[in-house]
């Protein structure tokens, strides 16, 4: 069973755009709001290199990752062929103007990926 | 409800690929049946020779194996010739009595050799060269016999004749006229190709006409006798003398059929309009095309019609020929012969064994002959089929564009020569060998193909050469059916021009609105074509047009540069590269506070602030205070100056000041792309000007303008463009060239690609020698320019959503804190 948690108004979304929502453990979700006021969420997170989907362009089903173009669905995460990759999707949905999350997986899922790093902490790490 | 029914007369590259087009648009559209009258599902023809040659194997030129057939739910009828097109009945019946009805009917029945007719031509060992049979017939002969002879030394004939000999066959070809493949090269280059083919251990008789084939008492072929009187001993004879479409079919059908089965522009026949044809069979405008790449543009198009989108019209093709002897790099296009008219620019070196013939007329590329070097082929091409006018570019024309090994891949020109191991893609870092395997696994073609499977050539382009030439060796040739007009994306049919044009003349302001216009496919474009749509509008609709920022990408959108950990980069506006103590105790409070991991020199001469978080952003530009840099956007960025006259003893002008006026000028302007300006205060350069979109070079009598210079993936030196004696004229100058290029230009066109599509003479007709349009250019930018907001600082009348800083909170989860949570603590567990 879901338990539905109210993310944020459906005006807070930009139209054909993202915000991004920070979770107490594991990486930010993005949630979408595409044509016609259809939202969806996904890890914000590329398959490919990382980068935050929340920052891409909006169109159609997909979202354009900003860092190498990649085309994500926002449907089922998949990265669009011939490029191979998915990303985990979350269960949103609109009701009454407010857009929702499923605390569940908000809590639990997909805490296992790590964000991209940069910068000179990267050598740091790295020896 | 019953699907109406496809069939299709021909199994080859040409209808296949028409279905393969067909399938991506409208999958369900058809039941489809395929009769082909070879026993083979579809190949790739163009890759006989090499399986001649022993280079390849029937089973790696296969190009779709029978599953996918069944896939695609397609009625196969193998090595069934059609025989019967009852067009009253509207079925089409085979040899063996098979037959299908149809609703549509597709024609690609490619062509037949053309076999003349001599005494002889049936003997036993005179075979055609046409199909994988013929293939395997003189594979088959070459292991019992010694002596060959190829009739005809046209491109098909020598390569089969390469093939034989490869096999170890003595082999000899007999041609009629006096130069070899005289339709694809003139004398010169023939004579060049036919020395390396002796060197290989061809034989040539050149200018002989086959009298009669004489055969031993097993009526097999023994030789082959000249009007001459003379006669070479043969086991096995290729007629290589040249095709013709196969109408005969259509012909009997009551099609009409001139050199091909006549079709419109869309690849109907003009006699039936439930029938259409493709391919070598066919006749568009009066020509049968005999390549690949004119017979793939035709399957687009008559896909599009099959679909019933009724979009696309097929206009013709400029072709070009390639010869696939591995080792003999040949290339022709276009009227290379020259003659009335006609300038030829010719380079010749027989000793090294290169020719190269380029034919202009009226100041255009209209055809060019390579031998030996190739490596430039496709930019020749591409300027025989764009038709613009080279005259800026004459005295550069013969070397090229050598747009390849610059940087990235060691230098390396020929691919040819590249090992496996070797990296043509030095930005996605692929090498020869990963995309040669995926050209040949996956059955890639084209260009694009090749850069979205393997990501080769796709990043910064400057390996394209190498990957066309690979594609070439590989796959027979990039079959890029790059028609005049390329689309802007995916979402339509239309080029950037035919777009800018519209959004001028309809007046279109919004990106939603132009797209409906248009007829966009997609319902809101995509990431190629909205920020290109959105810049259009508000380059050609200053103060009316509102800018998108959801069409804008990420940094445009930010204000920032995205990083790849997703954190940013903050680059302030230093005027002309000068700054104070002030400003860099600001800098360096900054970077202390939102502990800014690292600061850096820019080439620009400002001060990079990498690592900012997203919702530090805002807060970092309050604190430092400094203008936007625009280093993230397609805009004015730097404006690079040398000390100049105030301080260098060698100045002759006051260059800081220069490039701070033109950067005051100048800042917050949207172009198609990025735009770089330097000053520089006496020729010694050190502002290097000479690499910019616009570069300023003080003399003692004035200023040296230079435009459409570039530092980046190929380098390139500026064009002078003129001399100026003022600093006002420099600032109309230079706002005037900027202005054009923002009206002209395709969005993410450079001002070196601008430039060198529309040539340098129309800048300078448009901004020197009319002077009023000058003017009106530089009075134009300043209008769109005038009250400009700072984005960082105007967040309303730059449209920024600074909703986009704040990260969405969400309250604590109820689950894990609220007593009441046992029965979903355990749902959790």
């Amino acid at each position: 069973m879901k338990h539905w948690i109210a993310i944020c108004q459906l005006e807070d979304i930009p139209q054909l755009g993202a915000r991004q929502v920070v979770r107490v453990q594991g990486m930010p979700i993005a949630i979408f709001r595409a044509r016609n006021d259809q939202v969806h969420a996904l890890l914000d997170r590329c398959p490919h290199k990382g980068g935050p989907l929340s920052q891409g362009i909006v169109h159609g089903e997909h979202v354009a990752c900003p860092l190498h173009n990649w085309s994500i669905s926002l449907v089922d995460g998949n990265a669009k062929a011939p490029d191979e990759g998915c990303t985990p999707v979350f269960a949103c949905k609109l009701e009454g103007g407010q857009v929702f999350l499923d605390a569940r997986e908000v809590a639990e899922k997909a805490l296992e990926f790590t964000a991209p790093v940069a910068g000179p902490c990267r050598h740091a790490t790295a020896r | 409800m019953k699907k109406p029914r496809l069939v299709m007369i021909g199994n080859g590259m040409a209808g296949v690929r028409t279905l393969e087009e067909l399938f991506k648009i409208a999958p369900d559209h058809y039941d489809v049946t395929v009769f082909g009258a070879e026993p083979h599902p579809n190949y790739n023809r163009i890759l006989l020779s090499p399986v001649l040659a022993g280079e390849q194997t029937i089973e790696q030129i296969i190009l779709n194996p029978l599953p996918w057939y069944t896939e695609h739910g397609i009625t196969l009828h193998l090595g069934k010739t059609v025989t019967t097109i009852d067009r009253v009945r509207r079925v089409v019946r085979a040899a063996d009595g098979t037959e299908a009805p149809y609703d549509r009917l597709l024609i690609a029945t490619g062509s037949t050799p053309f076999i003349p007719p001599v005494p002889g031509k049936d003997l036993d060992g005179v075979i055609a060269y046409r199909d994988i049979a013929d293939t395997e017939a003189m594979i088959d002969a070459a292991t019992q016999y010694k002596h060959a002879v190829v009739v005809g030394g046209g491109l098909l004939g020598l390569e089969a004749a390469n093939g034989l000999m490869l096999r170890g066959m003595d082999t000899s070809v007999v041609h009629l006229s006096s130069w070899l493949m005289e339709r694809q090269l003139d004398e010169t280059a023939a004579r060049l190709l036919q020395t390396s083919l002796e060197e290989r251990g061809l034989k040539f008789l050149m200018s002989a006409q086959t009298e009669a084939l004489l055969g031993d008492e097993n009526g097999r072929v023994r030789a082959v006798r000249f009007k001459d009187g003379r006669e070479v001993p043969a086991d096995l004879v290729v007629m290589a003398a040249g095709i013709r479409p196969a109408t005969a079919l259509a012909e009997s059908a009551g099609l009409l059929c001139q050199r091909g089965i006549v079709v419109t522009d869309t690849l109907q026949t003009v006699t039936d309009p439930r029938i259409w044809a493709v391919g070598e069979c066919a006749a568009h405008r009066g020509i049968a095309y005999g390549l690949v790449a004119p017979l793939f543009e035709q399957g687009k198009v008559c896909a599009t019609h099959l679909a019933e989108f009724g979009i696309g019209r097929y206009t013709g093709s400029q072709v070009s020929t390639k010869l696939k002897v591995t080792g003999i790099d040949l290339f022709s296009a276009g009227d290379f012969m020259g003659g009335e008219g006609c300038d030829d620019i010719v380079l010749s070196d027989p000793a090294a064994g290169v020719y190269k013939k380029l034919v202009l007329k009226d100041d255009k590329l209209v055809g060019a002959c390579l031998y030996g070097d190739t490596v430039d082929s496709s930019w020749y091409f591409k300027l025989i089929r764009e038709g613009r006018t080279v005259n800026d570019l004459r005295d550069r024309l013969m070397f090229g564009e050598s747009n390849i090994g610059d940087v990235g891949h060691e230098g390396h020109n020929k691919a040819a020569a590249m090992a496996d191991s070797d990296e043509v893609c030095g930005c996605n870092g692929v090498t020869k060998g990963s995309i040669c395997k995926a050209i040949k696994d996956k059955g890639l073609f084209t260009l694009e193909d090749v850069r979205k499977h393997t990501k080769a050539s796709a990043s910064c382009g400057s390996c394209t050469g190498l990957v066309e030439q690979l594609i070439m060796f590989t796959a027979g040739g990039d079959y890029s059916a790059t028609p005049k007009l390329k689309a802007m994306c995916g979402c339509t049919d239309l080029g950037h021009q035919a777009v800018r044009d519209a959004i001028r003349e309809q007046k279109l302001l919004t990106i939603a609105g132009t797209q409906q216009a248009l007829g966009w496919r997609t319902p809101d474009g995509c990431s190629s074509c909205r920020p290109a749509l959105n810049y259009y509008l508000i380059s050609t609709w200053p103060k009316e047009a509102r800018d998108d920022p959801q069409s804008r990408f990420i940094n445009e959108r930010a204000h920032a540069n995205i990083q790849k950990d997703g954190t940013y980069s903050v680059i302030p506006r230093m005027w002309g590269g000068e700054t104070t103590a002030d400003e860099l105790r600001r800098i360096a409070d900054a970077v202390d506070k939102y502990k800014i991991p690292t600061v850096k020199v820019t080439g620009g001469q400002r001060i990079d602030l990498l690592g900012v978080k997203k919702e530090d952003l805002v807060n970092v530009w309050k604190d430092i205070g400094m203008p936007s840099g625009h280093a993230y956007a397609k805009a004015l960025r730097t404006v690079k100056t040398c000390v100049g006259s105030e301080w260098c003893r060698m100045g002759t002008q006051d260059s800081t000041q220069m490039g701070k006026d033109l950067e005051r000028a100048m800042w917050r302007m949207y172009a198609p792309h990025k735009v770089k300006f330097a000053v520089s205060g006496c020729p010694r350069n050190c502002a290097e000007a000479g690499i910019k979109d616009v570069g300023i070079i003080g003399v003692d009598s004035g200023w040296e303008m230079y435009i459409a210079g570039n530092g980046g993936i190929k380098t390139e030196v500026a064009h002078f463009f003129t001399k100026l004696k003022t600093a006002a004229e420099v600032l109309e100058y230079t706002g005037a060239f900027c202005q054009l290029y923002r009206l002209e230009g395709w969005y993410l066109e450079r001002t070196v690609h601008y430039v060198n599509r529309v040539g340098l003479d129309h800048v300078k007709k448009r901004i020197l020698d009319d002077h009023e349009g000058r003017r009106a250019l530089w009075a134009e930018l300043q209008f769109a320019l005038d009250g400009e907001p700072d984005p960082w600082f105007e967040f309303d009348k730059a449209a920024v959503d600074t909703r986009q800083f704040i990260p969405i909170q969400p309250a604590p989860i109820v689950l894990d804190t609220t007593p009441r949570t046992d029965d979903n603590a355990q749902e959790l567990a």
